[in-house]
Formats: structure tokens, C-alpha cells, sequence
């Protein structure tokens, strides 16, 4: 089976900066396939992600090839790629309704007029599982909860209906119990709609119940990649094996430890 | 690099300051350049412009020498400016430091005042006040100070409000300062910063200020002064339309040089802390 | 609309203090002036000792400075602002009359300003570090820095003098006995200097706060995030970027109403417009400081009013104010 994405030797470096944020990449990803991006902050992974979708700063400097084997032509961001930020709140435009911030996704890929976008907008919303999907589609970003306006991003993401979905740290400003709600969400949707996805995260213990492979980035360079099982049960590498411990630890941290 | 470096680097730092070096040193040297009184005459009434060399841009309707009367005139925009913006900053930054760090009645009462005299029009107020007081340099400074001394005051009471918590102060008030000291040792030297960024836009709105006071005729009647050549040459406008006109550009020129000026001195600010 | 409603009723009870700080004020100045009512009187009627005595004790001039700020008051609750001794009238009348002129003046040169300016600005802030931004920005701080008076007087030897295409002076043809929309057009035809001076001073600041605006706001995630929807570039400068950069600009649309209506003195003056601010320059010829006084405090009022409508329309179009969470 031909893979949908195909990564070789990315290698980005931002103007300006001495290091380069990533640095010979290579990898390949099915169709259908949940692979998790695990690394700490300058690890590259949100630049993995940008460069991918296509959001890179115009005066970043790129080498390397992404090639998209399925598909036969460059990629459209929305039709082609979702994308899901870190801050729900920042990823929304204070000013319009949430229900028109996705209506506007379904309209620039598809030729429906403003009543069918609305409506799709808000069957959107009853997907990634809002009560009131009506009433919420009203509703301005700072009316509605961190979690509520994840959705709302995840349901723009998916407007378009992207074979692939990248969620960049999209748990990281949200309360714990939200978190595994919505990576339980993103699952399901990624499922039911046959995408390809790419979760990006620096807790591989929360990246872990989403994934079919995972990869563990340092400093720009892709340290580690394999199956789930076997990241999480024998890690080859002592990098992969710190943040394991770190991230699920053997035993708890004494209360008296220095901070 | 240092500021000054940082600040000529720009178009913008470098244009103003070539502009704003060259007025200054006109203003300056103006009673060498041109001993004698700018409101004597000097030749025929009406001359046009570039045609006597020795008297380049013509004369007025008394025969007084323009080109004189713009050079003098300098001394009088920059004097004022000058003067009722470091007027207006001294004042506001004060009333603002004040507000700020008082708080409370203290701090309602100054921001109701402060919002009473920019409710007022600023330059219905400096009317008002020179009309009252009658027409002298010192009055002009004192007119065109009353309205803008409130965006000072503005910046420097946020300023404080938001220094007002930091650990320096704490430090004082523990070492046994008092209030009003530490008001003004601590707080309002770091408070001024933003306030500066803001003076070129004063002193730009002052000598803009002074030239209408002087076009209406309320500026000191003992000193050239380029509104009261504009309103001058109104009165010849059909016939002899360049005793305006120069006087005119003569301001625009004083007033772009400001104001490039203070964007290049933004940007060299900004490019710092950008490279910090 | 509720919203908007609260909002405009907490900012009313605001609004008090402040023209009640400036009723004083400009009573004190009163004072300062120097020289009453009765002095003025006698200049032009002329009188002995007895009549002055007579005529303070009859028009409550010889009560303390408190008292008479409290009848000032009382006859400002009465909307008596004094007698104008350069009209022989009523300052309330002879305001009453100059007022609708200005009004025009100053909403049609704020309705030029405010659009073409942002839209100049848009056309910058679409794409800031280029050319066409650098060119607008620098061309916009010329403008900004030509004095309003210069301006009017430089259009009209240009306009009425060379090209004969404008009339000179004036806000109508005198005596031409025009109606309707005759009328009307004659009307618009005397004010397309005036507005044009003071509408172009003040283009510069809109346009240059709409960049800035704009500028700023490119920067913010959320644009970012539009275009990883796949949201046309088009549609992202003008639904997102600019739609959001319009509320700073907004606001100054009410700070500016204040400069404005300084602007409209010099402005009515060189074009002879019978308005608010050629008064105030005729008052001040005439040392009619009861009048000049009067003029300020009609100005702040309309000062009030105008940043009460602009708070107003800006919590309509922010959507975020009012409901309790920081903008």
C-alpha cells in the first residue's frame, strides 16, 4: 500500500537562527495511520507539523523532500491537511461566531451557499460532540470553554474533510480530564473518517492511547521510531527511556523533593 | 549599538534629525544671519520671490524681508514647542505619577479632571485661555501646555499602576521610605520612558498649535512668527499667493522632521529590544 | 443590543462629574477674565459710578463668586448660557444657529477621513513591510504634519483662485434664494474645500492606525489558523484582519471628534463658514468671553455625545465587551 505522506532528509532552519530545527528527517506514513510525535520544547516537532502543513514562515530555509504519493499534486490546506493548535482560544477569531469560522472552512473547498454551510456547520458541531450544536454555532470563542472551543477548532480542522489531521500539543492549555476527552475525540473522528494522523505532544504517556507508531524527537532529530508496544515496553533508546520515566514514573515523587 | 547609532540607522531617524539639525541651527544663528529686526523693511512692498538676490523670497506687503521673517519665525515655533512640551510632560507625568500611586478619592478625582480638559477641544481651551489672558509668548507655552499635558498624565498612571507592584518598591517601603519619595525617586523615573516615546507627537502638535494661535491673530505681536505670516499673506492671496505659501512649507518641514524623528526614534527603541 | 444599552448608561452617570468639572472651569475662567458683564455694558452705553453700582446690584454681580457659580448653574439647568454682547442676543440663539453648519463641516470631513483612511489603510496594512505600506505610511505623516489653515488656504488659491472650479468663501451664494435641492447642491459645492482641508489632516491618523492595526493583528494565531483552513487570502485580510483592526480605529474615531471640532476654528475661519468654530474666533475679536465660554461648553457636550456613540457602536461591533471577560 502506498503511504500518504513520505518525509526525506526534511532538514528546517528559521532565518536568523544558528541550529537548525530539524535536521534530516525521514519518514513515511499510511494511510489511516495514528503516529505520535513525541519530544520536548525545541524538540521540532511543532516545526515537523508547520513544515508539513505548509505554514512555515516564508524565510525559513527548507531542504529535503515531502512528497505526497496519493495524491498527485501539492496539497491544499483545509481540503487536504486539518491542522488543530495548541490555544483553542488564540486558533478562533474573537470577533465572528463559531458556527461562520467553520461555515467559512466548508465554503472555501466546497461550492454551497450560506444556508447549506451553516447547516453542515452545525452538524459539524453535534459531531465533535457539543449539546445545542444551534445554539453553540451563535456563540462567540470567549463564550464558550477551553474545551467547547477545541472542538469547534477540531470541527474547522475536519470541515473540509482532510485525509490527514495534525494536532499540535492540542490537549497542552486544557484541564486534565477535558485532555482525555478530547483525545478520545480526535480518535474516534480519525476512525470513522479513514484520516491519517499526526499527534504532536511532549506527554508520550497521554500520546500513547492514541497511537499506532511513535516517533521521539531531540533537538531537531528524530531520536527513535517504532510500534507502540514496543516504545512503551522496550525502548532502544536512553533518551526514549528518560521521558518514559519521566512521563509514567515507577514510583511517585517524594513529597519533600526540591523543586 | 547605541541608541544614538540605532536611531540614524533608519530613514526615518536620520531624515528627521537632518531636518530638525538644519532648522536648529537657522533658529540659532538667525540674528547673525539676519540682524537686522524682521519686522523693519527691508525694500519694496510686494516683491515678487526669486528675483533680487538679496532678498530671495521677496517681501510682504510692508516690504518686510520674508526670507528673515522665516528664519526668525523658526526661534519662535522651536522656543514655543520646546517649551510647552517639556511643560505639558513635566505636568502630566507628575499628575499621573500621583494618580497612580495614591489611588483611590486621590485617583478619581485627578482622572476626572484629567478627562474634563480633554473633553474640552484643546485648542478651543488655548484660545480661550490667551483671549483671557492676552496674547505674550509666555502665555502661548502656557495655552498650548493645558491640553496636552492629559496623554502624559494618562501614560504615566498606567506606567505606575503597573510598576506600582514590583518588587523595588516593595524593597523601599520595607527599607522605611515615604510614600511621596518613593513616588518620585523610584517610580516615576522608570514611568517616563513611555511618556518620551510620546513627546515628538507633543512637541509636532505644539508647533502646529502656535501656528493657529498665531494665524488667528493671538500670538505674541512682538515676534515673527510663520502663523502670523500666513494670515499676512491671506490677505494678498489672489496676487501674491507665495507669502503664504512659504511660511507653510517652512511649518510642514519643522513638523515632518518631528515627526520622522520620533518614528525613528520608536523603531531604534523597538529594534533593541528585538535584539536583546 | 441590551449590552450596548448598560454600557451607554454607565457611561452617562460618568459623564456627569466631568461636565460638571468643566462648567466650573470655564466659570472661573469667566472670572479671570476680568471685567463683567456690566463693564461691557457700559463700554458700549456708557454710564457714571451710580449706573455701574445700580446695574451690579440689579444683574446679581456684587454677590460672592459662590453664589453666582450656583445661579450660573441654575440658569445652565434653564440651557441659559448668558447674553452675547457682540450679537445683542442670546449666546444660546446665536449658537443654536452656528451649530448645524459645523456639524455638517465636521461629519462629512469625518466620514472622508474615516473611510478613505481606512481603506488606504487596509490597502497598507494587507501587506506591511512592502512598498505600497512603506509609501502610504510616509506620504500619511506628510499630510499629518500640513497645518489644517495652510492646507485650506493652498486648495483654495489652487481650486478658487486659479482654476475658478470652487467658490471661495462661504457656506452658500448669498441671496440666491435656492431651494430644496438647488439648494443643497449649492451648500455642497461651498463646503468640498473646507471638508477636503480638514478631512485630509486627519485621513493620515486613521490610515496610520488601521496599518498598525493591522499589523499587529496579522501576528495573532488565529490568522495563522485560517490559512491552515485553507481560507482564501482575500477573505482572511478583510472578514478576519481587518474586520478586528477596525475596532482600534474605531476608537479613534472618538478621540479625535475633540481635535476635530479645535480643527473646524481655523478651517470655518479661512473659509468664512458660519459654524461653532468661526464664532468662537469672532468672540475672541470681540473680547465676547461670555460667548467663547459658552462655545467650550457647548463643545464638550458634543464631545460627551460623540464618545458616548462611538463607545457604543464599538460594543456592538466587540463582541466580547460587556459580557465580563477582558477584551
Amino acid at each position: 500500500m502506498t503511504p500518504r505522506l513520505i518525509i526525506r532528509d526534511l532538514s528546517v532552519r528559521y532565518a536568523g537562527s544558528e541550529t537548525a530545527a530539524l535536521d534530516g528527517i525521514s519518514l513515511d506514513l499510511a494511510a489511516g495511520e495514528r503516529l505520535a510525535v513525541i519530544g520536548e520544547s525545541g524538540s521540532g516537532k511543532s516545526t515537523l507539523a508547520l513544515a508539513i502543513a505548509g505554514l512555515l514562515p516564508g524565510s525559513a530555509l527548507v531542504a529535503g523532500r515531502i512528497e505526497w504519493p496519493g495524491l498527485g499534486r501539492p496539497p491544499v490546506a483545509g481540503a487536504d491537511i486539518g491542522f488543530v493548535f495548541q490555544d483553542p482560544g488564540a486558533s478562533l477569531d474573537p470577533v465572528m461566531p463559531v458556527g461562520a469560522q467553520i461555515a467559512e472552512v466548508i465554503r472555501a473547498h466546497r461550492p454551497l451557499g450560506r444556508a447549506a454551510a451553516n447547516a453542515t456547520a452545525v452538524d459539524l458541531i453535534a459531531r465533535v460532540q457539543l449539546p445545542e450544536p444551534g445554539q453553540i454555532a451563535l456563540a462567540y470563542p470567549h463564550q464558550l470553554s477551553g474545551g467547547q472551543r477545541q472542538r469547534i477548532a477540531i470541527a474547522a480542522a475536519i470541515a473540509a474533510g482532510p485525509k490527514l489531521l495534525i494536532a499540535d500539543e492540542p490537549t497542552s492549555a486544557l484541564d486534565t480530564i477535558v485532555q482525555a476527552e478530547i483525545v478520545a475525540l480526535i480518535d474516534r473522528l480519525v476512525q470513522a473518517d479513514g484520516m491519517s494522523l499526526i499527534f504532536i505532544s511532549h506527554d508520550i504517556a497521554l500520546a500513547s492511547g492514541i497511537a499506532d507508531r511513535i516517533a521521539v524527537f531531540r533537538r531537531g532529530r528524530l531520536v527513535e521510531l517504532g510500534e507502540r508496544d514496543q516504545i512503551i515496553g522496550q525502548p532502544r533508546d536512553a533518551y526514549t527511556r528518560a521521558l518514559l520515566d519521566a512521563s509514567m514514573p515507577a514510583t511517585p515523587q517524594s513529597a519533600g523533593a526540591p523543586a | 549599538m547605541s541608541f544614538a547609532a540605532r536611531f540614524l540607522r533608519t530613514g526615518e531617524g536620520a531624515t528627521g534629525a537632518v531636518i530638525l539639525f538644519a532648522l536648529a541651527v537657522l533658529a540659532l544663528a538667525a540674528p547673525a544671519l539676519f540682524p537686522h529686526d524682521p519686522l523693519s523693511i527691508a525694500g519694496p512692498a510686494l516683491l515678487p520671490p526669486f528675483q533680487d538676490w538679496s532678498l530671495p523670497l521677496g517681501t510682504d506687503r510692508l516690504g518686510r524681508d520674508v526670507l528673515a521673517g522665516i528664519v526668525h519665525g523658526a526661534r519662535t515655533s522651536l522656543a514655543v514647542a520646546l517649551a510647552a512640551a517639556a511643560t505639558a510632560i513635566a505636568v502630566g507625568t507628575i499628575v499621573g505619577t500621583l494618580a497612580g500611586f495614591l489611588g483611590g478619592l486621590a485617583d478619581e478625582v485627578l482622572m476626572r479632571v484629567t478627562d474634563a480638559f480633554q473633553t474640552v477641544p484643546g485648542f478651543l481651551l488655548a484660545l480661550a485661555f490667551v483671549s483671557v489672558v492676552g496674547p505674550s509668548l509666555g502665555v502661548v507655552v502656557i495655552a498650548i501646555a493645558l491640553s496636552a499635558w492629559t496623554g502624559p498624565a494618562r501614560i504615566a498612571r498606567a506606567e505606575v499602576l503597573s510598576i506600582r507592584e514590583r518588587d523595588y518598591v516593595a524593597s523601599a517601603r520595607v527599607i522605611g521610605m515615604r510614600p511621596l519619595e518613593i513616588a518620585f525617586r523610584e517610580i516615576m523615573p522608570n514611568a517616563l520612558p513611555p511618556v518620551l516615546a510620546q513627546s515628538a507627537i507633543i512637541v509636532a502638535v505644539a508647533i502646529l498649535t502656535e501656528a493657529a494661535l498665531s494665524f488667528l491673530g493671538l500670538g505674541d505681536p512682538n515676534r515673527v512668527t510663520w502663523g502670523g505670516m500666513i494670515a499676512e499673506g491671506r490677505t494678498v492671496l489672489r496676487s501674491a499667493p507665495s507669502l503664504s505659501i512659504f511660511p507653510g512649507i517652512a511649518l510642514v518641514l519643522a513638523v515632518l522632521g518631528v515627526y520622522l524623528a520620533g518614528e525613528g526614534a520608536v523603531e531604534a527603541a523597538a529594534t533593541k529590544r528585538r535584539h536583546a | 443590543m441590551r449590552r450596548a444599552l448598560i454600557l451607554l448608561r454607565r457611561r452617562l452617570i460618568g459623564a456627569v462629574p466631568v461636565l460638571l468639572l468643566v462648567i466650573i472651569g470655564t466659570f472661573f475662567l469667566l472670572e479671570a477674565a476680568g471685567g463683567d458683564a456690566v463693564d461691557a455694558y457700559i463700554v458700549s452705553t456708557g454710564g457714571d459710578a451710580g449706573l455701574i453700582e445700580a446695574l451690579r446690584q440689579r444683574w446679581g454681580l456684587d454677590q460672592s463668586a459662590l453664589t453666582r457659580l450656583a445661579n450660573y448653574l441654575w440658569a445652565l439647568v434653564h440651557l441659559d448660557l448668558g447674553w452675547s454682547v457682540t450679537f445683542s442676543r442670546p449666546i444660546l440663539d446665536v449658537i443654536r444657529e452656528r451649530l448645524p453648519n459645523t456639524l455638517l463641516l465636521m461629519g462629512s470631513a469625518t466620514a472622508l477621513s474615516f473611510s478613505l483612511g481606512s481603506a488606504l489603510g487596509i490597502v497598507a496594512g494587507a501587506r506591511p513591510g512592502s512598498f505600497r505600506d512603506r509609501l502610504l505610511s510616509v506620504g500619511s505623516l506628510a499630510l499629518y504634519a500640513i497645518p489644517g489653515f495652510w492646507l485650506g488656504l493652498v486648495l483654495t488659491v489652487v481650486f478658487a483662485v486659479q482654476l475658478r472650479w470652487l467658490p471661495l468663501a462661504g457656506i452658500e451664494s448669498i441671496a440666491s434664494g435656492k431651494t430644496g435641492f438647488a439648494r443643497a447642491a449649492d451648500i455642497a459645492r461651498h463646503l468640498v474645500l473646507p471638508v477636503a482641508a480638514l478631512g485630509f489632516i486627519y485621513l493620515a491618523l486613521y490610515l496610520r492606525t488601521m496599518r498598525a492595526a493591522m499589523a499587529e493583528i496579522w501576528r495573532m494565531d488565529f490568522v495563522l489558523a485560517a490559512r491552515a483552513r485553507g481560507i482564501s487570502r482575500r477573505r482572511i485580510v478583510l472578514a478576519h484582519v481587518a474586520r478586528n483592526a477596525l475596532l482600534p480605529v474605531i476608537t479613534v474615531l472618538g478621540l479625535q471628534s475633540a481635535a476635530m471640532l479645535g480643527g473646524s476654528v481655523v478651517i470655518e475661519t479661512v473659509f468664512s463658514v458660519p459654524g461653532l468654530g468661526r464664532l468662537a474666533q469672532e468672540a475672541v475679536a470681540s473680547r465676547d468671553t461670555p460667548l467663547l465660554l459658552g462655545i467650550i461648553l457647548v463643545s464638550a457636550v458634543l464631545v460627551i455625545s460623540i464618545n458616548l456613540i462611538v463607545d457604543v457602536i464599538y460594543a456592538v461591533l466587540d463582541p466580547r465587551i460587556g459580557s465580563g471577560e477582558p477584551a
